[in-house]
């Protein structure tokens, strides 16, 4: 185009503000976050699973308030596979323990296991998957394939394989690597697709263009509006978690017999499935509900942040 | 398509490497000698002890054997068992146990799971589609060993319609109560899975166009509507077959079946290094290709999916 035009620039005050185009500037500004707080309060399923992990939290962190009954020390044979009795509501097992109170202490184990590893995966998950989904390249192609390393080898499997590996010294630590370690690719993949699709964003050229660093622009800029999908599987991991410790200990491989813990309960009264099948129920209820409550809520995070499922409710 | 395939492949080769290097790393890892557990109460004889040593190649490094091993498979070699038994015949006779237990389970999964859910679908909101999701969350949120528990507890010991554990032989027949436990969770999953997906597609344009055109309600249902929220289904299920094939540690255990979770958990316990990798290696290839063919099922099924640029 040979022929130069010069730039013409209308002038600020051509076109004045109609009535319509004013802007109450009273009402709260919504974003995403408060939206979907809004939505979660309107739920009953929100207060319902909100009061049963509250109610873990409480049994984990003061068991004593809930039973005076020691878990392992006054057991006596004489008791073995008793029914319930006064002062011992859910019976006794096999070895002549209090089965509510056992249940009363597991639960900080359970509740312990399921944050490590939530806190676990989410921090490799995370910090891989944002590395991998915002630099792209050789980086992207290489964490990737780490991730199906670990992702390909079926993680009860792994966890059990690492189990035996430390079976002289295995505790809540080593339970929480055990899952943990095999755990992050999902949450990695979940925010490596989701920065894929924001890191295009015109804000994201518009920091670029403004000399805001890489690193930056990762963390407070793509950073927060990727992250809503973690957040959803961040329940959902920990009731997983939770479900693999007992498993594991299930599996006979997971916290040593001292330690209280639902799956070891649960372990020790299959035995006894025939004659005294309630010593197997009530762990496996404790176990199922705290899972149950976990998932709920994950169910009503997820619909509040995620428009396209609830429009389907 | 075909350049999608060979990048794919390719891919999937420092993946499996990387897999097997690191089961054989945590394999190598266990406590405990093999070698010392085989002469059981016995003494141990250095000489044997030593001839069985070289014979393993467990006087080599660990990433010498882990060549040799690697090499091994490479032409079909997946070594031997510490009982003397080369694993290629455990692999051969566990494997179409679990077959048929992941047959089994995958046919209640797509009967069940898809019948419910479009039911739910269409009648969203209704006392059934509510109940549909009530119970489905309640399934997904018990655990595996739990569900097995109960259903060994009710349907064998108390009702007696089946037999509590598997025998040796693992039939069809008996395979049914492990196989509808292995399907409960998944069926979950495809209830909800199935439900989102008709109610998305029953909003599309092209069903208001088959419904005002006068089809009836049968045939929208079906040949619009089902077809078209199959898509996301139809991938889960091929990916759910992938899980199933490489066995059900927790249920096969507890129902006793004889198939590649059970032996797989056994030989961990005993600390069968060759056993161990061996499996886990095969399990590796089924989800790698598994995995390919997933997505290129999922482009044969939604004509807006072309991979390869």
């Amino acid at each position: 185009m040979a022929n130069k035009q010069p730039h013409f620039v209308a002038p600020l005050n051509e076109t004045p503000l109609l009535a319509v185009d004013s802007v109450t500037g009273a009402s709260q500004p919504s974003n995403l976050w408060l939206d979907a707080w809004r939505d979660m309060r309107r739920r009953p399923m929100f207060y319902i699973s909100g009061v049963l992990i509250l109610l873990v939290v409480i049994v984990a962190l003061f068991p004593g308030i809930f039973t005076a009954e020691p878990p392992n020390d006054k057991c006596y044979l004489a008791n073995s596979n008793a029914g319930p009795i006064w002062g011992h509501p859910l019976g006794f097992t096999r070895q002549g323990c209090d089965v509510f109170s056992r249940i009363v202490h597991g639960t900080s184990t359970s509740l312990t296991v399921g944050i490590l590893v939530t806190i676990l995966t989410m921090g490799v998950g995370i910090i891989l998957g944002a590395i991998a989904g915002f630099y792209g390249k050789w980086i992207d192609a290489v964490l990737s394939r780490v991730g199906d390393i670990f992702f390909a080898i079926p993680y009860i499997l792994a966890a059990v394989v690492v189990m035996s590996v430390f079976s002289h010294n295995r505790n809540v630590i080593v339970i929480a690597l055990a899952i943990g370690v095999f755990a992050w690719p999902s949450t990695a993949r979940v925010l490596r697709a989701e920065i894929l699709r924001v890191k295009n964003a015109d804000f994201v050229m518009a920091s670029t263009a403004i000399g805001v660093s890489r690193t930056r622009i990762l963390w407070r800029h793509v950073m927060p509006n990727s992250i809503a999908p973690v957040i959803v599987i961040t329940t959902m991991s920990l009731a997983g978690a939770i479900v693999a410790e007992a498993t594991l200990s299930f599996l006979g491989v997971g916290l040593p017999s001292t330690f209280m813990s639902w799956g070891n309960d649960i372990s020790q009264a299959q035995a006894d499935i025939r004659n005294n099948p309630m010593t197997l129920i009530w762990p496996s209820l404790a176990l199922s509900i705290t899972v149950l409550a976990f998932i709920m809520m994950g169910e009503v995070i997820r619909e509040a942040l995620d428009p396209k499922a609830r429009a389907s409710r | 398509m075909f350049g999608y395939i060979v990048r794919r492949v390719l891919q999937a080769i420092p993946v499996f490497l990387g897999t097997t290097l690191l089961i054989y790393f945590m394999v190598f890892a266990m406590p405990g000698d093999p070698i010392v557990a085989l002469f059981g109460d016995k003494g141990v004889n250095p000489a044997i002890a030593e001839h069985l040593r070289h014979q393993y190649h467990l006087d080599q490094p660990f990433i010498v054997q882990y060549l040799i091993y690697i090499g091994g498979v490479f032409v079909g070699d997946f070594g031997t068992s510490f009982s003397g038994q080369p694993v290629a015949n455990i692999l051969a006779q566990t494997f179409p146990v679990t077959i048929r237990l992941a047959i089994l389970a995958l046919l209640l999964e797509m009967i069940v799971g898809i019948g419910v859910g479009l039911i739910s679908g269409l009648r969203k909101g209704k006392l059934f589609d509510a109940s549909a999701l009530v119970v489905s969350l309640i399934f997904i949120s018990l655990p595996i060993f739990v569900i097995a528990f109960v259903f060994q507890f009710v349907f064998a010991i108390k009702l007696g319609w089946a037999r509590p554990t598997v025998s040796g032989a693992a039939n069809w027949g008996e395979l049914i109560l492990p196989a509808i436990v292995l399907a409960t969770v998944s069926i979950a999953y495809i209830i909800r899975l199935t439900r989102s997906s008709v109610i998305e597609t029953s909003g599309q344009d092209f069903v208001r166009t088959a419904y005002s055109k006068g089809l009836s309600g049968a045939r929208v249902v079906r040949v619009h509507i089902l077809r078209n929220s199959l898509i996301p289904v139809v991938t889960f299920l091929a990916v759910d077959f992938g899980v199933l094939l490489v066995g059900a540690t927790v249920t096969e255990g507890i129902f006793n079946v004889p198939g590649v979770g059970r032996t797989l958990y056994q030989a961990i316990i005993r600390g069968e290094g060759p056993t161990v990798v061996s499996f886990v290696t095969v399990m590796v290839l089924i989800y790698l290709v598994v995995n390919l063919l997933t997505d290129l099922l999922y482009a044969a099924l939604d004509p807006r999916i072309r991979y390869g640029k």
